[in-house]
């Protein structure tokens, strides 16, 4: 009996060969199983937040429709500079981050860190012109609720900004209002998750520093350049639709 | 020992023997680099679209057709869907294809309440 056993405990170390880490959980296989799973796991919890994002723009899509002349007005007042900018900041934190992947999977310990420094910084630069675009839409009294103006929308001549637009009556002028809150909801979540991406940065970068990651474990910093690109994309939605498919309305 | 591969032994790209047991491709940085450029030439490419006033319903059509290449190149290269597992490959197309099903159909229950009032 105790022959059969000691049999098939050489059979099974025959069969696997076990790479013993300190990060390899002894309920995987082998390194490549887990790191398998982990971006499995990862990719699950994605496709949650499309279906989160996804209700928005789907939102989005719905009322854009039922109210399309406030749409083309209150897209009309967004800045399109500003927001090529930050799309264009946005990709290129995203390019440092999948530089930052690549240098942790070929143990380069000091890159890692730089490019994940460089991740952070323009992610930061990011939220630095959203709060200026936010601020100017605060100042024109376009952030839903109590202090709403649809001035703007009503008598667009006033403005220097609107000289020459269409004016809305007003009970479409109101509707601008739901333009605007969905500009806030989905730009504003956009923002959440960059502001939650930047704070597991600031972790992984100490991480980074102590050499966790340039000793073959990448899986942390590949699920999170996962997660930051992800949040890519959907500024890469956000862009166009709020910004960019209103200033040729049809007529 | 019935089996005919060990889990180390075969070189298996697409995982069809071994589906748990990806391979780690690591995707170099000139690679990157030709993402990168794509990716800011279609942001300037958006923009320009967006000043031309194209015919019909053609503006938000080009803008989301850009806007898609560019998320799918995101997809492929920045987050290495094209060098992973067929399970990855299957999960991530499940995902957009439930959200696309889930999109349309509540879309069609829309549209077919007031028909023609959309």
């Amino acid at each position: 009996m105790a022959n059969a056993i000691a049999t098939t405990h050489d059979e099974v170390h025959e069969e696997h060969e076990h790479i013993v880490l300190p990060q390899h959980r002894h309920h995987f296989e082998t390194e490549e199983q887990q790191r398998e799973a982990g971006s499995f796991g990862m990719w699950l919890f994605l496709l949650t937040e499309i279906m989160f994002f996804g209700g928005m723009f789907f939102a989005y899509l719905l009322y854009r429709n039922w109210y399309y002349p406030a749409f083309v007005a209150a897209s009309n007042q967004l800045n399109v500079p500003m927001g090529t900018a930050n799309t264009a900041i946005l990709i290129t934190s995203g390019f440092f981050m999948a530089l930052g992947v690549w240098a942790a999977e070929v143990r380069k310990k000091n890159l890692l860190v730089w490019m994940l420094v460089f991740t952070t910084l323009f992610g930061c630069a990011f939220l630095g012109v959203k709060y200026f675009e936010y601020k100017e839409k605060y100042e024109l009294h376009h952030i839903p609720g109590s202090s709403f103006s649809t001035a703007m929308f009503t008598n667009p001549d006033n403005y220097a900004e609107t000289k020459g637009r269409p004016a809305l009556a007003p009970d479409m002028a109101e509707k601008t209002q739901i333009f605007f809150f969905l500009y806030f909801a989905m730009t504003g979540m956009h923002a959440l998750h960059m502001i939650i991406g930047i704070v597991l940065l600031f972790w992984l970068t100490w991480r980074a520093h102590r050499g966790e990651f340039s000793a073959g474990y990448v899986a942390p910093i590949e699920n999170f350049g996962l997660y930051w690109h992800f949040v890519d994309i959907v500024w890469l939605f956000l862009f166009p639709l709020l910004y960019l498919i209103n200033r040729h309305p049809i007529h | 020992m019935a089996h005919e591969v060990s889990h180390d032994q075969a070189h298996d790209p697409l995982n069809v023997t071994n589906p748990e047991h990806g391979e780690h491709h690591i995707v170099s940085p000139l690679q990157y680099c030709y993402v990168y450029g794509a990716l800011l030439l279609g942001t300037l490419i958006t923009v320009f679209a967006a000043k031309q006033d194209l015919p019909g319903v053609l503006n938000p059509v080009v803008a989301l057709a850009i806007a898609c290449t560019k998320a799918v190149v995101v997809i492929l290269f920045f987050m290495h869907v094209k060098y992973q597992s067929r399970l990855i490959k299957l999960t991530v197309g499940a995902g957009f294809f439930t959200f696309i099903v889930l999109i349309t159909m509540t879309l069609l229950d829309y549209i077919s309440r007031a028909w023609g009032m959309w």
